[in-house]
């Protein structure tokens, strides 16, 4: 199971080349944003380099759903709650680094809280003036409530839309409550008016490439574990629990436990993706958790290639793409689009766009490409 | 206590208002100046007119007062005379306000109206409910009654007495009652007779009362203490009964429209298997259709619009059904056995068909009146007041399950869609054209979207996003009951309207529905299936 | 096997270039002065903000046809941020760096501006912002032409305790549960309390956002005003709550001489969707209404029917507020004789347009603009009656008078101060 170089050599095609390019943009795109005059045409704009960092960010979020659903039958239609969570954990460390530099200069108290009367910092936020404990939360957070509610869902055996229905009431409820000032989280604003992490300052381009090139080594990283994951022995009965759960557990094995691993794995993924992504925005807010944007998730999956993971990523960069190409370049018909996309994809592409190239490398290029095909397509 | 200082002196100015009617009556007012003074733009002038008028104690100028109040008095450009019209479809019928007689009719731009701000209208409201409490109408009587209890002032007391006699409304003697005995409460100085009004008022249960009784706490005599308290415990359970009614009330009605919402989605998700995510815009659709038959009521033919909504409901379930059918043959039909792929198909849809909407009725809402049968309350004397529309919507959401049961329960199409849904292959096999049966479903639980969207137009938003607000709560309702059970989704409904209510005035409205989700997703551990789960082993996949 | 490495790796390559030419390729050159429109097309903001991106295409297309400006033509740059705040951060950007637009007016919500704020000041861009806000910002890259809380919600106060307004005595404060809101809230109940009003007589609620059942509370209210005193409700709930709210307060029987209720975020947009009878001689206090008797206001509902080609489309607040922008914006290029934004800033203050509202306007160095506060009452045709409204244009205030640690602060973006936040200028004045 360890990444030495035939692993890497026996992942399929699309695996590949979603490491190479994760790898070469890492190093790429920070020296062409940085080291290349404004108008060389090698140059890539800051504004391309957030944006990218963007859709890397919604890429590891769509790997973690995939990795549910598309290995384990999972559908959760909440993952944007622990994407959220992950959000919040960083947003919370960047609004401590404010200091005395927001608007009403309180050293302890963002300003929203000074301006709701609050006198001393709520409790949730205790530890988030520290880089490192705000990192551990990233990921512990989400970890934790995906560790409880799957131990109460997978205990008592919620599978199908059941499953799905209360992961959407989970991030439902998520949202409602960040919603509330009174909790403590900035209400419908959230956190936003961020100035720097780590002490360097998030608006300087260098910053901005290296959260970029960080994305990308995450998204890379988070395949390879997947992939790995998927690839051992614990994926195959992973794989077995999508197709017959009831026989899995004739057989003997604890379903739950392997279900409540890959589930609080996969929302911890989901948990860092949220923690890039918001310094690159620069805003964090409720509306992440809004049922709607899990569901948008699921549907990058499926429109990638579900069961495929590089397709979860492909799948999110392109619908993502879509959205920022049409709102700019069709304002007003961009719905229909996106809508008509959606409805395309899954009449006529049940397996995602990585599906229709199999198909084709498949039947026409049978050679040399094939014998790349190293790795089992599931 | 500067307050009830302030009512007597404004008491007395309305005794001398009464005291001598005839003796003002006689002296013959400017009448029609004043009539003309009260379109005046300043509002003090307006307001002497009022007064003025009011003072003549004449009966005939609560006829113009009341045109005033309710915007009905206009002045014409041309000459500046004073009218009170009626609306019709080209202008106005024009009457003299003072003697009623026809003055024609005028096209609307002709005439500007009379305009008045709050203080008028509360001066004008308590000025003809003075003049009305020994007018011909009882509900002005009643008014005048409450507004002398809301006041109570010592010199209303041989007014009130002198209209009690005369009255033979029991509802009014009711309100009569309880005003007298309110003022005889605050300020009449023999402790026995304060003691009756106190036993007089221990039978009222509405919050007026109890902020009187309340008073009556600090009044020095022992003994009125005393049955103040008692007869204030008395008030106070009963205000807490009647406000447990107002919840279940308002329980109710929340489950009702949940139910409504829900309830095409049963037939779509529940027995079909399909993850609707366009059911929100099936019952959006119901209500731009409802705003459509509207609209061509109002244009050609106004005096149908009391029916608009028995009109719009057929209308409804056509449209959104056939949108149904159409989704269905088009795209869902490819999805059989793939349950999870029509989420997103539908996702997608439902996309397209809010944009479309905003393409064609444009982002704004839209106006959907309320018919005048659905509009005000049915008050109690509790203070528990039933609003019309809830209590219409409570039986309509009723009726349309009822009708849904039915058509499962006692109809072919009901034994082939269950047949269908049970065993796809074997009720092929036994010649049921599956397809066809497919698309009705389909069709049937869009339909009944359709016809809940008419009735949630009268509460809520018609614009693009109304699917969006119930889409969440509709499949937590559908799942809470029981995947394929109608009888589950009602009482998922009921029961989620009904904790709902209960809580919000505890946690308030946040708070009340995270702790429903939160009990909804421990309720599921429990009975991973909903509440009537469905047994046997088919369920199983 | 290298040879498939390296093949791969060129693939790499290859798919970077190719993602990144035809977004470079879209960066045209400028022989026209571009106007970014930043509104929410689509989602929960469509239904208020599209009326405001028609607003600015029609002062677009009426400026060229007066011959443009500084002999070029203008050209709108609309894009949909769909209601989603990241997104609005990030169309932000790509009308600044991208479109390489000269202006941008846009954004609705609080949030939306403050997650495009970041970018604005990154990138030294000029956004000009329509509604009526909490305050308690002034950035140097936005003008803000909505109303700051003393220009809307302390004189509609005043208004209700005076003897036209009814004299109330007792106060309900509703709201949907966000900034603005909460600070209106927060700044009414400091005013009350400096009136004489005690916090019993006070009853603040806050509602999560598209609350649509409102029978609790609107029985809450009921029973809180049967307690005596006059009393009436101060309404700060957002857009779609809106209408279900009324129409429980027309079934409950509420009407405007017992409670009445006064808006902020009412105006006649929002009533368009309503069968307004039963809610006559309810108020909203607002910058402008389109009943307002002036030439210039006939003048710009005439332009806005002309342009829409739908006589029964309605003017609101938040329109007006984009036309004075808009026009100041022109006036200033014009003085300034360049579309450069630092040069443009400066121009603006002291920029004087003649409103629709019937008064003048004034663009202040604190990026607030000065404007007249008017109260109406809700008419059965949807419209609004003024019933009053203030001697002359009231300067909006960044910073709240009634918040102690705001008081504290100045907003002057001109020399010796040159600051949206502080307590003393940054420059000393010799």
């Amino acid at each position: 199971m360890r990444a030495n170089p035939s692993f890497i050599l026996s992942l399929p095609l699309g695996g590949k080349i979603l490491l190479a390019l994760m790898l070469g943009a890492a190093l790429l795109v920070p020296l062409l944003n940085l080291l290349t005059p404004v108008d060389s045409f090698f140059h890539v704009p800051t504004y391309l380099v957030s944006l990218m960092g963007k859709y890397i960010c919604y890429a590891l979020l769509a790997l973690s759903v995939d990795l549910v659903w598309g290995y384990c039958g999972i559908l959760s239609l909440g993952h944007g709650a622990f994407f959220g969570l992950g959000g919040y954990a960083m947003g919370m460390y960047m609004m401590r680094q404010i200091g005395t530099r927001g608007v009403y200069g309180n050293a302890d108290l963002p300003d929203f809280m000074v301006f709701l009367n609050w006198k001393e910092l709520p409790w949730a936020w205790y530890g988030f003036d520290m880089f490192g404990f705000a990192m551990l939360m990233v990921v512990l957070v989400p970890g934790a409530l995906a560790f409880l509610f799957g131990w109460f869902a997978f205990r008592s055996r919620v599978t199908g839309v059941y499953l799905s229905i209360i992961t959407q009431a989970m991030t439902y409820a998520l949202m409602l409550a960040f919603f509330r000032n009174d909790m403590g989280f900035g209400g419908n604003n959230g956190l936003t008016d961020f100035k720097d992490i780590l002490g360097f300052d998030i608006q300087a381009d260098g910053t901005r490439s290296v959260l970029f090139a960080l994305s990308a080594l995450a998204l890379a990283g988070g395949y390879l574990l997947c992939a790995m994951i998927v690839r051992s022995k614990l994926g195959r009965i992973l794989e077995a629990i999508r197709d017959a759960e009831s026989r899995v557990r004739f057989l003997g094995y604890q379903v739950q436990y392997y279900k409540l691993f890959v589930f609080t794995f996969s929302a911890m993924l989901a948990g860092v993706a949220g923690a890039l992504y918001v310094p690159q925005v620069g805003i964090i807010n409720p509306t992440e958790f809004t049922p709607a944007n899990s569901i948008e998730a699921v549907i990058w999956v499926a429109v990638g290639g579900r069961g495929t993971l590089y397709g979860a990523a492909l799948g999110a960069v392109l619908v993502n793409y879509a959205k920022s190409y049409f709102t700019g370049a069709l304002p007003e018909v961009w719905l229909f689009m996106l809508g008509g996309l959606f409805v395309l994809v899954t009449l006529l592409l049940p397996k995602g766009i990585v599906g229709l190239v199999n198909q084709f490398t498949s039947r026409t290029v049978r050679s040399p490409l094939r014998f790349l095909y190293a790795g089992k397509q599931p | 206590m500067a307050f009830f200082n302030a009512l007597k002196i404004y008491a007395l100015l309305l005794c001398i208002l009464f005291m001598p009617l005839h003796a003002f009556a006689q002296t013959q007012a400017d009448m029609p100046g004043l009539i003309h003074q009260l379109t005046d733009k300043s509002r003090s002038t307006q307001a002497e007119a009022v007064d003025a008028l009011t003072a003549t104690g004449d009966p005939v100028v609560i006829a113009p007062l009341d045109a005033l109040l309710n915007g009905n008095l206009y002045t014409r450009k041309s000459d500046g005379s004073v009218w009170i019209t009626t609306a019709t479809a080209t202008g106005f019928d024009l009457r003299d306000p003072l003697t009623g007689a026809d003055g024609g009719s005028v096209a609307a731009g002709e005439m500007s109206k009379a305009k008045i701000t709050n203080a008028i209208r509360t001066r004008l409201r308590g000025s003809i409910g003075r003049m009305s409490l020994l007018g011909p109408d009882p509900k002005l009587r009643r008014e005048a009654a409450d507004a002398i209890f809301k006041n109570g002032a010592r010199e209303s007391i041989p007014l009130l007495e002198a209209a009690l006699e005369k009255e033979t409304d029991e509802t009014v003697i009711r309100r009569m009652q309880r005003a007298l005995a309110g003022v005889h409460l605050d300020q009449s100085d023999d402790t026995q007779v304060r003691l009756k009004a106190i036993e007089t008022l221990g039978a009222f249960t509405d919050q007026d009362v109890r902020a009187l009784l309340n008073t009556a706490l600090k009044q020095s005599d022992e003994s009125v203490r005393a049955a103040a308290k008692k007869a204030l415990a008395g008030v106070e359970s009963r205000l807490e009964f009647w406000g447990m009614a107002e919840g279940l009330f308002h329980g109710l009605s929340l489950g009702s429209v949940l139910l409504l919402a829900a309830i095409g989605l049963a037939i779509t998700f529940g027995v079909m298997g399909i993850i609707n995510m366009a059911h929100g815009e099936m019952v959006m659709i119901g209500a731009y259709t409802t705003f459509m038959v509207q609209e061509v009521i109002r244009n050609s033919y106004p005096g149908l619009f009391d029916a608009s909504l028995f009109i719009a409901i057929p209308a409804a379930f056509m449209v959104s059904g056939m949108v149904g059918i159409a989704i269905e043959r088009g795209i869902i039909r490819f999805l059989y056995g793939r349950p999870l792929e029509t989420l997103l198909a539908t996702w997608g849809v439902s996309l397209i068909l809010q944009q479309t909407v905003r393409s064609i009725f444009g982002p704004t809402n839209k106006d959907v009146g309320t018919p005048s049968w659905m509009s005000g309350a049915m008050e109690f004397d509790s203070g528990l007041a039933l609003t019309y529309n809830r209590v219409a919507i409570i039986v309509f959401s009723l009726m349309v399950l009822g009708l849904l049961v039915l058509v499962m329960r006692k109809t072919s199409l009901g034994l082939r869609m269950r047949a269908v849904t049970q065993n796809r292959a074997m009720a092929n096999s036994m010649g049921i054209r599956t397809g066809t049966v497919d698309a009705l479903t389909f069709g049937l639980g869009s339909g009944i979207a359709g016809i809940a969207g008419v009735a949630l137009s009268q509460i809520d938003n018609v614009s693009p996003n109304l699917g969006q607000s119930y889409i969440v709560d509709s499949f937590m309702v559908v799942v809470f009951g029981g995947v394929g059970n109608l009888l589950g989704t009602f009482f998922g409904a009921m029961s989620l309207g009904l904790v709902n209510k209960f809580l919000e005035p505890f946690a308030g409205a946040v708070l009340g529905k995270i702790f429903i989700l939160i009990a909804l997703i421990l309720f599921i551990q429990y009975r991973p299936r909903g509440m009537f789960a469905l047994k046997g082993r088919a369920v199983e996949n | 096997m290298r040879k498939h490495i390296r093949s791969t790796v060129m693939a790499a390559a290859v798919a970077v270039l190719g993602a990144v030419t035809p977004i470079k390729a879209a960066m045209a050159a400028d022989d026209t002065i571009k106007v970014g429109v930043l509104h929410s097309l689509s989602g929960t903001m469509a239904i208020s903000e599209t009326t405001l991106k028609d607003t600015i295409l029609m002062m677009i297309d009426d400026q060229n046809k007066k011959g443009g400006l500084l002999g070029k033509k203008l050209e709108a740059v609309v894009v949909d941020p769909a209601s989603n705040w990241p997104l609005f951060a990030e169309k932000a950007r790509e009308l600044i760096q991208v479109k390489k637009t000269d202006v941008v007016f846009g954004c609705w919500t609080s949030v939306s501006r403050k997650s495009v704020l970041p970018v604005f000041e990154e990138l030294n861009g000029l956004l000009f912002y329509p509604v009526q806000y909490e305050g308690e910002e002034s950035s140097r890259n936005v003008f803000y032409t909505g109303a700051a809380p003393n220009q809307q919600a302390i004189p509609a106060v005043e208004y209700l305790m005076s003897k036209d307004g009814g004299e109330a005595k007792r106060w309900v404060l509703l709201g949907t549960d966000y900034v603005y809101p909460r600070t209106t809230n927060k700044i009414l109940r400091a005013f009350l309390h400096s009136k004489g009003v005690a916090d019993a007589d006070i009853m603040e609620e806050y509602t999560p956002f598209g609350h649509s059942d409102w029978q609790t509370i609107v029985t809450n209210v009921k029973k809180f005003a049967s307690e005596g005193k006059k009393t009436a409700v101060v309404s700060t709930i957002n857009g779609d709550a809106n209408v279900p709210f009324y129409k429980e307060l027309g079934n409950q029987g509420i009407n405007a001489e017992d409670i009445p209720v006064v808006a902020f975020s009412v105006g006649e947009e929002e009533l368009a969707g309503l069968d307004t009878a039963p809610l006559v001689g309810h108020l909203a206090a607002w910058n402008y209404f389109m009943s307002v008797d002036a030439p210039k206001n006939a003048e710009f509902i005439k332009q806005w029917h002309d342009f829409i080609k739908d006589p029964k489309r309605v003017t609101n607040d938040p329109m007006e507020a984009h036309y004075i922008g808009f026009k100041m914006w022109v006036q200033a290029v014009e003085q300034a004789g360049t579309t450069d934004v630092d040069a443009v800033r400066q121009a603006m203050y002291g920029q004087k347009v003649k409103a629709p509202s019937g008064f003048e306007s004034v663009m202040n160095t604190n990026h607030h603009l000065s404007k007249p506060v008017l109260i109406g009452e809700i008419q059965d045709n949807g419209q609004f009656d003024i019933v009053w409204r203030t001697d002359g244009p009231i300067v909006g205030d960044a910073w709240s008078d009634f918040i102690p640690e705001s008081k504290k602060l100045t907003a002057d973006w001109t020399f010796p101060w040159v600051c949206g936040n502080c307590e003393k200028p940054k420059y000393t004045v010799n």
